[in-house]
C-alpha cells in the first residue's frame, strides 16, 4: 500500500448534537482507515459502536443532527468533506454505492425493478428511459437474477428477500463504482442465502475491481470476506490490520473477547461467553480509555488517560496502553517485584 | 374475507338506519310545518285537510315506515313547500354543489399538497411553523365567519366580487376558498405527516444514497408514497364537500344541495331534510365501506383481524 490509498479518512470525527447543544454524542472520533483499490475492509463492532454512522458519514449523508467536526476523507485524492453537495451527489451511487441494512425496505413498493436499477445511470449517465432499462436488464443478470427480462418489469412485492437484496446490489454496481460499502447486507437472510450472496459480492468484487468495505458484526463473515479488518468501540477504532493478524493474536483486549464470544461446535462450555457489562454512553463517555470499565486487564493509567493509536510492528494499530512501547516489559517488571 | 365484507356492511346499514331514524325524529321536533305553510287565518278544515295530504295525521312509526319504504323504492316524497318531488329538486342543485366541491377541492389539494411536502422537508423550520399556524386557522375559525370577513373586505370594502348568487367564475371564488381552505388545513396535515413517515424510509435512504437530486428524491420517491392516504382522505372529503357545505352555501346564498338542506330546515321541509341527509350520508357511508374493503385487500393485517 505504497502508493495513493483510494480511501483514506483522517482523523475523523462525526458527533450528533443534541437541539440545546448540551448533548454530545461522539459516534465516530477520531477514526483513520486506509483502503487500497480493490481491497475488503470489514468493520466489526457492537450495535451503536458507530459502524453505520461512519459509513454515511463517509457518504456525506448523516441525519440532521449530525455533522462532520473535524478530519478528512480522502477519496481518489480529494478530500470529500468540503465537497458541495452538489459535486457529492455525483460521488454518491456512481464512485461510492453503499448497501443498506434491510433489502425488504430498501426498494421503493411503487416503482418498478427496472426504472429503480436504471435511475443511477439516468441520473448519472445521462442514459435514455430505453437504454437504461435494457442495461437494468443485464445488471440483473450479472447479479445471477433468473428471467431478468421478466424480473425487470415487476414490483419488489414479487420478489423474495434475497432477490430483493441482489436487486439492491445491482443498484450498488450499476454505475461501476470504486467503492461499495455493504452496512450488514445479510443480516436479515436465512443462511443459505447468506452465503450465497457473499460470494456474488465477491464475484462482483473480483470482475469489477471494487473495494468493499463490510460493516457487520459476524466475525465469521470478516474472516471469509476480509483482507483488513478495523475493531470500533464506541465510536473509536481500537484495533485495525490485517484481518489473520489480528484473528491469531489480538492486541486490544476489546478484540480478544469480541473473539472470545464466538460459540464453537468443538465447545463443551455449557455456557456462551460475554463481555460483561455495557457499552458505554456515547454521550458521556469515561475519562480514560472507553474500554476500560469492562476491561479485565485495565490499569491505572487506562481510566485516567486516553490511549492513542500504537503502531504495532506487523503493520497493525491498537488504542490501547497495552500496546504502548514498552508498557508490556514494565508491567511485568512490576508484576515480578 | 367475505365475512369480513358481510361484517362491514352491516355496519353500514345499521349506521343508515339509525341515521334515517334520527334525522326523521329531530326534523319533526323542529315544529309543525303546516304553521308555515297555510294563511294565518285558515280554517281549521284547511289544516286538516293539508295535514292529512301531507300524511303527517298518521301515527309517527307509520310515517317513518312510509318513509322507509318509499326511500327504498327510490322515492323521495313531494317538498311541502315547492309542491315537488324531492329528487329534482335534489338533481336541481346537485350540478352547483359538484362545482362549488370540485373548485374547492382543486383549491384544498393546490394547497395542502405542495404546503405539506414543505412543512415536511422543512420541519421545525419557517415554513412549518407558518404552515402549522395556516392549519391551525383553517381547521378552527368558524366557516360562517370566514364566509362574512370575506364578503366584508373583497364585496363591501374593495368591491371586487359578488358577495352571493352564482352563474360567474367570480361568484365561485369565495365560497370555494372558504370551504377549500377547512379541507387544505386538512389535506396539508395528513401530507405533511405521511411525507415525514415516508422521508425515513429506507428507500428514500438509498435513493439518496444513488446519488439522486433533492427533486427526484422527494418528488418521485416520496411523494407517490406519501400521497396515497392523502387521496384516501380527499375522496372521503369530496363526498362531504358535496353534502354538507350548508354553511359556506348559506353565507353566499349559493344554490346547492347545502342551501337546499338549510332551506328544508327553515320551512320545516321534512321530505327534504330526511332526503338530502339520508342521501347524503348514504354516501358517506358508502364510501367509507369501500375505503374500509380496500384497505383489507392492500394490508392482509386488517383481514386477520376479523
Amino acid at each position: 500500500m505504497s502508493q495513493e490509498p483510494l480511501l483514506s479518512l483522517e482523523h475523523l470525527s462525526a458527533h450528533y448534537v443534541s437541539q440545546q447543544g448540551t448533548r454530545v454524542v461522539r459516534a465516530v472520533d477520531d477514526v483513520t482507515i486506509r483502503l487500497g483499490a480493490g481491497e475488503t475492509l470489514g468493520i466489526v463492532g457492537e450495535s451503536g459502536s458507530g459502524k453505520s454512522t461512519l459509513a454515511l458519514t463517509i457518504m456525506r449523508l448523516l441525519p440532521p443532527a449530525a455533522r462532520i467536526v473535524g478530519g478528512r476523507i480522502m477519496f481518489e485524492g480529494k478530500n470529500l468533506v468540503d465537497k458541495p453537495e452538489a459535486e457529492m451527489r455525483e460521488v454518491r451511487g456512481k464512485r461510492i454505492a453503499m448497501i443498506l441494512q434491510d433489502p425488504m425496505a430498501s426498494l421503493n413498493p411503487l416503482f418498478t425493478i427496472g426504472n429503480q436499477v436504471g435511475e443511477p445511470l439516468r441520473v448519472h449517465e445521462g442514459a435514455t428511459r430505453a437504454n437504461a432499462w435494457q442495461r437494468a436488464i443485464a445488471l440483473l443478470k450479472s447479479v445471477r437474477i433468473a428471467s431478468p427480462q421478466t424480473r425487470v418489469a415487476q414490483y419488489p412485492h414479487e420478489m423474495s428477500g434475497g432477490m430483493r437484496q441482489r436487486i439492491v446490489g445491482a443498484i450498488g454496481i450499476s454505475c461501476e463504482p470504486r467503492l461499495l460499502i455493504a452496512d450488514e447486507p445479510t443480516t436479515s437472510l436465512d443462511l443459505t442465502i447468506q452465503a450465497q450472496y457473499l460470494n456474488l459480492l465477491r464475484e462482483l468484487q473480483r470482475e469489477h475491481g471494487l473495494a468493499l468495505i463490510f460493516i457487520t458484526h459476524n466475525l465469521g463473515i470478516v474472516a471469509k470476506m476480509c483482507d483488513q479488518l478495523a475493531v470500533m468501540y464506541a465510536g473509536r477504532v481500537v484495533e485495525k490490520g490485517p484481518v489473520a493478524r489480528i484473528f491469531n493474536a489480538p492486541a486490544h483486549p476489546y478484540t480478544k473477547a469480541l473473539l472470545g464470544s464466538i460459540p464453537r461446535m468443538s465447545d463443551n462450555r455449557r455456557q456462551l461467553t460475554a463481555i460483561d457489562g455495557q457499552p458505554p454512553d456515547l454521550s458521556s463517555l469515561p475519562a480514560g480509555c472507553s474500554f476500560a470499565p469492562r476491561c479485565p486487564a485495565a490499569f491505572a493509567r487506562c481510566r485516567a488517560e486516553a490511549p492513542p493509536e500504537f503502531a504495532l510492528d506487523d503493520g497493525r494499530t491498537a488504542r490501547c496502553w497495552l500496546a504502548a512501547p514498552g508498557v508490556a516489559q514494565s508491567l511485568d517488571a512490576q508484576a515480578a517485584k | 374475507m367475505k365475512q369480513y365484507i358481510i361484517r362491514r356492511a352491516g355496519y353500514s346499514l345499521l349506521s343508515l338506519f339509525l341515521l334515517s331514524l334520527t334525522i326523521f325524529l329531530f326534523v319533526r321536533v323542529t315544529g309543525d310545518p303546516i304553521a308555515l305553510l297555510t294563511e294565518p287565518g285558515a280554517s281549521q278544515d284547511d289544516i286538516e285537510a293539508m295535514r292529512h295530504q301531507f300524511g303527517l295525521d298518521q301515527p309517527l312509526w307509520m310515517q317513518y315506515w312510509h318513509f322507509v319504504a318509499s326511500f327504498l323504492t327510490g322515492d323521495l316524497g313531494q317538498s311541502f313547500y315547492y309542491r315537488t318531488p324531492v329528487l329534482d329538486l335534489y338533481f336541481q342543485r346537485l350540478p352547483n354543489s359538484l362545482l362549488l366541491a370540485a373548485v374547492a377541492m382543486a383549491l384544498s389539494l393546490l394547497i395542502g399538497i405542495p404546503s405539506g411536502i414543505l412543512a415536511a422537508v422543512r420541519v421545525d423550520r419557517f415554513w412549518d411553523s407558518a404552515g402549522k399556524i395556516f392549519a391551525l386557522l383553517g381547521l378552527s375559525l368558524p366557516q360562517f365567519w370566514v364566509g362574512l370577513v370575506l364578503i366584508l373586505v373583497f364585496s363591501v370594502y374593495l368591491g371586487w366580487l359578488p358577495s352571493s348568487g352564482s352563474g360567474t367564475f367570480l361568484h365561485l371564488l369565495m365560497p370555494a376558498f372558504t370551504l377549500g381552505w377547512y379541507f387544505a388545513a386538512a389535506h396539508m396535515r395528513m401530507t405533511r405527516s405521511s411525507m415525514l413517515e415516508v422521508l425515513g424510509s429506507e428507500y428514500v435512504k438509498l435513493a439518496r444514497l444513488k446519488g439522486l437530486p433533492e427533486s427526484l428524491v422527494i418528488g418521485k420517491h416520496a411523494l407517490k408514497n406519501a400521497l396515497i392516504p392523502v387521496i384516501t382522505l380527499a375522496g372521503i372529503n369530496l363526498v362531504v364537500m358535496i353534502n354538507v357545505a350548508v354553511v359556506v352555501e348559506t353565507v353566499f346564498a349559493w344554490p346547492g344541495i347545502g342551501r337546499l338542506l338549510y332551506e328544508g330546515v327553515t320551512f320545516r321541509d321534512f321530505p327534504v331534510v330526511q332526503a338530502v341527509v339520508v342521501i347524503g350520508g348514504s354516501m358517506i357511508i358508502l364510501v367509507n365501506f369501500l375505503v374500509d374493503i380496500l384497505y383489507a385487500l392492500i394490508d392482509p393485517r386488517i383481514r386477520l383481524e376479523s
